[in-house]
């Protein structure tokens, strides 16, 4: 025996009710202060993948060699209930001291480090020195055929520079990922 | 032992500081790299050591003392083997937040990396299924991280953690450092009442014309204190109560506004009550899957409010309304407080016109069945074990299959810790080494394992240990030759093709139980039951009980994959056309 529904009773759920934009995904800055022992950037990363979060960027260094404090900024997006989630799960490892939603809290700077070797000669290698001085790119190593190229900015900036790198003889580059802090005077 | 001033070995560290932690009683299981530890062992008196038979059951052990107790389960395991043995265990614990504590030996530092023998990267493998771990890689350093491996394991949401320690660690001399040196500033339990929050609260349950309480295994975790608080609201409210699988007996099954288990295979009155409620109080419990249903049209119209010690459980699954963190017994006694303050006020008519609904609800009697002269029903086996043992100095643990679904509703749990059963991970094989455990810590107590012979086969190597250390476990097998729970999947959903969802080449039980020197006992005539439950409760020593039951019975009421709690289904004929594709790719 079946039981039907009750009368009046709508299989379609309030909850369809809700605000449809609750849904939406967006990208958040999360700056994580931990302990620097070992495995704890393991514990952090296989929270992300054992539960199916996203990393778009992740940096992780010392930040207080005498507290052995790190500091790990991840990009990471979501919809809100996601991000919440993501917050209370680093929240209650042991290791982390503070998780803190930089794109919360308000502005906050975002810079990225990148090193672009470029391959050319003539006129591409010309342009190519140019347009790193358009860019405010440091030359930090030279040859006869290739500059390597140190710019910092936030993430759109090294993209473009990367773009018009590549038909001037771009070989390869590495980035680091995103470093933040919140603007202001505070600390975050 | 030496004073704390004195350097003394890692494996001495290891025994004093658990005997500064109180424990009295370690499950375990030695080899190479855990010797020096035993060796200690050896040496001492207070620490009583169950040698299991397999590591896993040392896990499950562990977690039956923990949860029949409330103190915290403790583990040895040796490197490699041993330790990948522990990690169902530590999963289960995790799962159903049980708080033991695993000490594993390691192969010495020098060696680590290096694929030594019995090597196993533990704290990897282990991270993910423990609340923390730790290596210790330095003897000085190991008393202070077992005693902060005590604090991670009780505090807050309570759960299971691992301390590695590689053998040259174990020989090494270092000092001692007492439990209260430790600081656990490092790790403390969340707790966020909001004033607001609580009269928001207070006021909706006053005007709530159809309430709900929702209670889970956080009321027995957080303890006596809030099993009290939440009896008391209950009586003091007239509100309807409902329990998850884990929270059984923190109300009494047979208080007045019981209305039995939730959920996938919960009680129709209680299911009902959840989807139609308008105020929702879900005390300690964490709206699982098999809790809430198909999601989106979970307690559609309700007021929701969730008291949970872990920030990280609200609005996982479902979205509340006002949620309180932290400890039950904190919480509760906030509330209640508050709402006597205010004047102890509740919709009385309102609720008067609720219960009658519910009224109505129950007389459907959803645990009916047909009960039958030639064969034995296994609700009709287990209401006679329930007939038999009620009033007693009662345990109760169970596997996993439609035998455990069937326990949970035939079962009636008055008290907390009384009942212990595998319900987040679901793990076949608990059932057997957790009475053992739970047995251990209550020797003049009555311990029952209701198990289906699948999942009992799973850890039945545990005969040895019981027969060992004289623990008059009762093992009453709901033997219907079949995985169950499998095949009745099989028969909803799977168009009744039964993949090896049988249970072959069984042992003859009573035989195995003569092989053991223990007491095997058959029925199969309904008729002679009575007799069988009696002479297993007479036996003064362990029992296996075969009790050969319908093959084919199903497992009703039950939710299907994918619906909603009004959309039950109560009856015994085949169901398969109620499952949608998107509910058949559901667990
Ligand atoms: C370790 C493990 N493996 C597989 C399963 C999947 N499973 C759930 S119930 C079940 C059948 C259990 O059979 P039995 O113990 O005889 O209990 P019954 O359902 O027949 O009462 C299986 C295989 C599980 N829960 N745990
Ligand atoms: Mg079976």
């Amino acid at each position: 025996m079946s039981l039907n529904l009750k009368k009046g009773v709508n299989r379609q759920s309030a909850y369809n009710l809700r605000d449809p934009n609750i849904d939406y995904e967006a990208a958040h800055t999360l700056s994580i202060i931990v302990d620097n022992e070992s495995g704890v950037l393991a514990r952090v990363i296989g929270l992300f993948s054992g539960r199916g979060y996203n990393i778009d960027s992740l940096t992780v260094a010392e930040i207080d060699h005498s507290g052995h404090r790190s500091r790990i900024t991840i990009v990471t997006s979501g919809t809100p209930k996601v991000i919440n989630q993501i917050k209370a799960q680093l929240n209650r490892m042991v290791p982390v001291h503070e998780v803190i939603d930089l794109t919360l809290k308000g502005k906050a700077v975002q810079r990225e480090l990148a090193i672009f070797k470029v391959n050319g000669t003539g006129n591409q290698r010309v342009e190519a020195l140019r347009l790193a001085d358009v860019f405010r790119a440091k030359v930090v190593d030279s040859t006869l055929k290739s500059f390597t190229f140190e710019l910092t900015g936030n993430s759109e900036k090294i993209d473009a520079f990367a773009e018009l790198m590549e038909p001037l003889g771009l070989l390869e580059m590495a980035r680091t990922g995103i470093v933040a802090l919140l603007r202001g005077h505070n600390s975050s | 032992m030496k004073s704390s001033k004195e350097k003394i070995t890692g494996a001495e560290i290891v025994i004093k500081a658990l005997i500064e932690q109180g424990v009295d009683t370690v499950f375990g299981y030695p080899g190479g790299a855990i010797l020096p530890v035993y060796d200690e062992l050896f040496q001492q008196k207070k620490i009583r050591h169950i040698l299991v038979r397999h590591e896993q059951a040392a896990t499950h052990a562990a977690e039956g003392y923990a949860r029949s107790t409330g103190k915290i389960g403790v583990v040895f395991v040796t490197s490699g083997p041993g330790a990948t043995n522990s990690v169902t265990g530590l999963t289960d614990a995790l799962m159903d937040s049980v708080p033991i504590v695993v000490i594993s030996g390691q192969v010495p530092t020098f060696m680590i990396g290096n694929d030594a023998f019995q090597e196993a990267d533990t704290v990897g493998i282990t991270r993910p299924c423990t609340k923390h771990n730790w290596l210790v890689k330095d003897t000085n350093k190991l008393a202070e991280t077992i005693h902060k491996a005590f604090h991670v394991a009780k505090t807050g949401r309570p759960g299971p953690v691992l301390v590695d320690i590689p053998k040259d660690v174990q020989f090494a001399s270092g000092c001692y450092t007492k439990k209260k040196k430790v600081s656990t500033d490092f790790f403390k339990s969340e707790l966020s009442i909001d004033p607001n929050l609580l009269v928001e609260t207070v006021q909706r349950l006053e005007k709530a014309s159809k309430p709900i309480i929702y209670s889970g295994g956080g009321v027995i975790n957080s303890g006596e204190k809030a099993v009290n608080l939440l009896r008391k609201l209950v009586s003091k409210t007239n509100f309807p109560i409902t329990s998850t699988l884990m929270g059984l007996g923190s109300y009494p099954a047979s208080g007045n506004n019981w209305l039995g288990m939730l959920g996938m295979h919960g009680t129709y009155e209680a299911n009902m009550s959840m989807h139609d409620c308008d105020f929702m109080l879900c005390v300690g419990a964490r709206f699982d899957d098999r809790i809430t249903g198909r999601i989106d049209a979970f307690s559609p119209s309700s007021f929701k409010v969730h008291i949970d010690i872990d920030p990280s459980s609200i609005n996982k699954n479902v979205t509340v309304d006002v949620p309180l963190i932290g400890d039950v017994s904190i919480i509760l006694e906030e509330l209640i407080a508050a709402w006597e303050k205010r004047g102890s006020k509740v919709s009385t008519q309102k609720l008067g016109q609720w219960w009658k609904e519910i009224g109505e609800w129950k007389n459907v009697k959803s645990l009916k069945y047909t009960n039958s002269s030639s064969v034995i029903k296994p609700q009709y086996a287990l209401q006679k074990l329930e007939e038999h043992t009620r009033g007693h100095n009662r345990y109760i643990s169970t596997e996993v299959g439609q035998h455990q679904m069937w326990a949970a509703q035939f079962m009636g749990f008055e008290e907390p810790n009384r009942w212990m059963t595998s319900g987040g991970l679901g793990t076949m094989g608990y059932g057997f080494p957790a009475s053992i455990g739970i047995q251990v810590a209550h020797p003049k107590s009555l311990v029952i394992n209701v198990a289906g012979e699948a999942s009992w086969l799973m850890n039945m190597q545990e005969l040895g240990t019981a027969v060992q250390y004289r623990l008059p476990v009762k093992q009453f097998i709901l033997n219907n030759e079949r995985l169950g729970m499998v095949r009745q999947w099989q028969e909803l959903l799977h168009g009744e093709r039964y993949s090896h969802s049988w249970s072959d080449a069984l042992p003859d039980f009573e035989k195995l139980a003569e092989a053991y020197g223990i007491k095997g006992i058959r029925c199969e005539d309904p008729a002679k039951l009575d007799d069988a439950i009696k002479a297993m409760l007479d036996y003064p020593g362990p029992v296996i009980f075969d009790c050969l039951v319908e093959k084919h019975e199903n497992c009703f009421p039950m939710i299907p994959s994918g619906k909603a709690h009004n959309e039950m289904i109560l009856g015994e004929k085949t169901q398969s056309d109620n499952i949608s594709d998107q509910g058949a790719v559901l667990v």
